[in-house]
């Protein structure tokens, strides 16, 4: 039983950092329909960027929860700039083309940045120093969860609860729905689509970069390449929720960490990343939709 | 163009740059090494100029490109320079002297390439050309049937283990019983078209209901599978090392130098090319092809004229898995030497890339594409570090300013031409 907790936590933390750049991928996706590779590529750029100005501020004599809340916020801005700017160079003059030309226009963007990143900086494996906090009261149950997975869950709770009143009860958030759900009678009522776009982009982002900061001090290194692999699986997770749902990401990406974690844990190491694929393809031969995916009637 | 236009436009292109300083400036100027888990930053101040004047540069032509390529798309097709020149080729190409001529013109240049160039450019264009074969299997799931699929490196993988399982089991007792090994080639190339066919029905099993992004994520997922099987069932594969020594094919039990095997391999994957081109431009026209597009265009509409969508997928998923898997034993025949990295995601989606920058659903695109990005990449290595960075904007370049693809697929239009008048049937000729 301690064994399962244990694993269970972990695996809840897991699915917390995927949570984070998932729900990037399917507010994109229910916006735009946009399969948007390159978002990987802004969560790894978000654990780079905290990293650089954590060891610049660290330097320079800062105490650490400065250094932290700093680096932080400062990833978070340079990754929401990040997707904005993407979006306008690379989706936005393909927004009335084939579907298909807009994700060739992602993987070539998540290519450029990989690239970017290993010549303007390195292609080696870079340990990630945590200026994340040890907490005494957690001391009684470090054998469950330490204090990096409890700054996860937490971290994410709080994101989420804000993520669900930006999009319930503001103006902004109204918005969004209403372009998600049919583009150009947004267009009609006065919504300005361009705005609600570039919006979900930077929140999307912003969100990523947390996740990107949290996932590196969890595994404790960060390489030019860490954002394609974590892409894959949080889109996996976001399609297993239902893409284009909020909470289907999130409740997909619990289910993904949950199984990766369970699975090795108890089946082998050697195929932690099978369980996720075939998890996501029991689900998806079982509910074709997603599990909270609004199941749509195709119309002729 | 007006003074204060340009002005405007040179003031955006002003902020853009100090946009882009700013955000590339961490990771530009700034460079990290962490040492001793200490993270310790280096500021690298001549980059702050370069950085700047490119990205003006840049942004202001980035702006006039844009511009031109809408202004491009609101001019009357008849009166661009682009058309004028298929118009004329057109016109030329309906001469059968000429067309015959530049056809046997290309058979032979094709056929003498490995004798005029040496045995790295005619190795180079062997990997192209698996990738012509790959791209045209592709284009028939994607480009006809409008089946998204991103894990097409997985029947590739399954073509190329064939051959490396068929190698590691049955070849000892070949060469005890003596028989030449080469054979086994022979075997596995129509074994391996099976059995990915195989595969390919499997496949497509599960993914009857699914629908768009959800067929791409499941492809996907399978793709991976795949890879990973291989790589850890280390005692029946091989595991992450691979299979090595694969024979290369029979040839009146020659024993073939390395240089004229790789002439053999050559030609046989040419006409292999050719056989693929060839069934390929057999079933677009065919009741297949046909039914396959109808269910491109419109999933409902076409059940309804009595088109049965179970097994024109399935269909599709086999015919495009089979020649997936002949091209991997041609690749294990090749490099005589296979191993799961071959056959990741980055694999299928570069030959998606392929049949997209050349157009969707073009015989003459896929080809071109496939081509485009194996040769490219291969003759940009004085720029080694730069190429995937080079790769990647000029795919994007591609997209953003020719999205039907370098090469897009025209329909086949019957057109009423009138005897007299020849000026019209030129225009009406498309």
């Amino acid at each position: 039983m301690d064994y399962f907790l244990k694993l269970f936590l972990s695996g809840t933390a897991k699915g917390s950092i995927y949570a984070l750049i998932a729900l990037g991928y399917t507010m994109v996706y229910g916006i735009i329909q946009l399969i948007n590779f390159a978002h990987g590529e802004v969560y790894m750029i978000g654990g780079f960027t905290a990293l650089i100005f954590g060891g610049f501020f660290y330097t320079m004599g800062m105490p650490v929860w400065m250094v932290l809340l700093l680096s932080v916020i400062l990833a978070v801005l340079f990754s929401a700039a990040f997707g904005f700017t993407i979006e306008r160079i690379a989706y936005r003059p393909l927004r009335n083309k084939p579907r298909l030309s807009a994700l060739i226009s992602a993987i070539g963007i998540s290519m450029i940045l990989q690239n970017f990143v290993l010549l303007a900086q390195t292609e080696k494996y870079l340990s990630y120093p945590s200026y994340l906090p040890e907490f005494a009261f957690l001391q009684p149950f470090r054998q469950y969860i330490n204090s990096t997975q409890f700054i996860i869950l937490v971290v994410t709770a709080i994101i989420m609860i804000f993520l669900t009143i930006l999009i319930k009860f503001t103006r902004i958030g109204k918005a969004m729905r209403a372009t998600a759900q049919d583009k150009y009678m947004a267009q009609l009522v006065g919504v300005n689509i361009n705005q609600v776009i570039s919006i979900t982009f930077i929140i999307g982002s912003a969100l990523a970069a947390v996740g990107g900061v949290l996932i590196c001090s969890y595994m404790g290194q960060i390489n030019y390449y860490i954002g394609f692999v974590a892409g894959i699986k949080a889109f996996v997770a976001a399609v297993l929720g239902g893409i284009g749902s909020i909470p289907g990401a999130v409740l997909g990406s619990f289910i993904l960490g949950w199984t990766e974690s369970l699975g090795t844990g108890y089946i082998s190491s050697d195929y932690e990343d099978a369980f996720a694929f075939i998890i996501l393809i029991l689900i998806l031969v079982l509910k074709p939709d997603g599990i909270l995916g609004k199941n749509q009637k195709q119309k002729v | 163009m007006k003074i204060r236009t340009l002005f405007s436009e040179l003031a955006k292109a002003l902020g853009n740059a100090i946009w882009f300083l700013v955000l590339l400036f961490p990771l530009m100027v700034m460079k990290v090494n962490v040492i001793g888990g200490k993270a310790l930053v280096t500021f690298r101040w001549n980059f702050v100029p370069v950085l700047f004047i490119t990205a003006f540069v840049l942004s202001f032509i980035w702006k006039r490109a844009l511009i031109w390529n809408e202004h491009r798309q609101d001019k009357i097709p008849s009166q661009t320079f682009s058309y004028k020149i298929k118009v004329t080729l057109q016109l030329y190409f309906k001469n059968k002297a000429i067309k015959i001529g530049s056809t046997l013109l290309l058979i032979a240049f094709v056929g003498v390439f490995p004798f005029l160039f040496g045995m790295y450019h005619t190795n180079v264009m062997i990997t192209a050309f698996i990738y012509v074969i790959l791209a045209l299997g592709l284009n028939i799931v994607v480009g006809l049937g409008g089946l998204l699929n991103l894990g097409y490196a997985a029947f590739f993988a399954v073509g190329a283990y064939t051959y490396g399982l068929l190698w590691k089991y049955v070849g000892p007792s070949f060469v005890s019983a003596g028989v030449d090994t080469g054979w086994l080639f022979w075997i596995a190339l129509p074994l391996a078209g099976i059995i990915a066919t195989i595969f390919g029905i499997l496949l497509s099993l599960p993914v009857l209901r699914l629908r768009g992004d959800y067929l791409a994520i499941i492809t996907l997922a399978f793709g991976e599978i795949v890879r990973m099987v291989l790589q850890n069932s280390g005692q029946i594969t091989g595991g992450a090392t691979g299979i090595s020594l694969i024979p290369r094919p029979w040839f009146f039990g020659m024993k073939l130098a390395p240089k004229q095997a790789a002439v053999y391999i050559y030609y046989i994957v040419v006409v292999l090319v050719i056989f693929t081109i060839y069934v390929v431009r057999r079933i677009e026209d065919s009741r297949v092809g046909r039914a396959l597009e109808a269910m491109r265009e419109d999933e409902i509409a076409c059940q309804a004229m009595g088109i049965d969508l179970v097994r024109n997928k399935l269909i599709t998923f086999a015919l495009g898995a089979f020649f997936a898997g002949i091209a991997g034993v041609v690749l294990a025949a090749q490099t005589t030497y296979i191993n799961p990295d071959s056959f990741t995601l980055w694999e299928s989606i570069i030959i998606l890339m392929a049949i997209v920058i050349g157009g969707t659903g073009s015989i003459p695109g896929a080809i071109g594409g496939a081509m485009l990005l194996k040769l490219l990449p291969e003759y940009f290595r004085p720029l080694a570090q730069y190429r995937m960075l080079i790769y990647g904007v000029a795919m994007i370049l591609v997209i953003i300013f020719k999205s039907d693809g370098l090469l897009p697929r025209h329909r086949k239009q019957y057109t009423f031409e009138e005897k007299s008048d020849s000026n019209a049937s030129a225009g009406a000729a498309k």
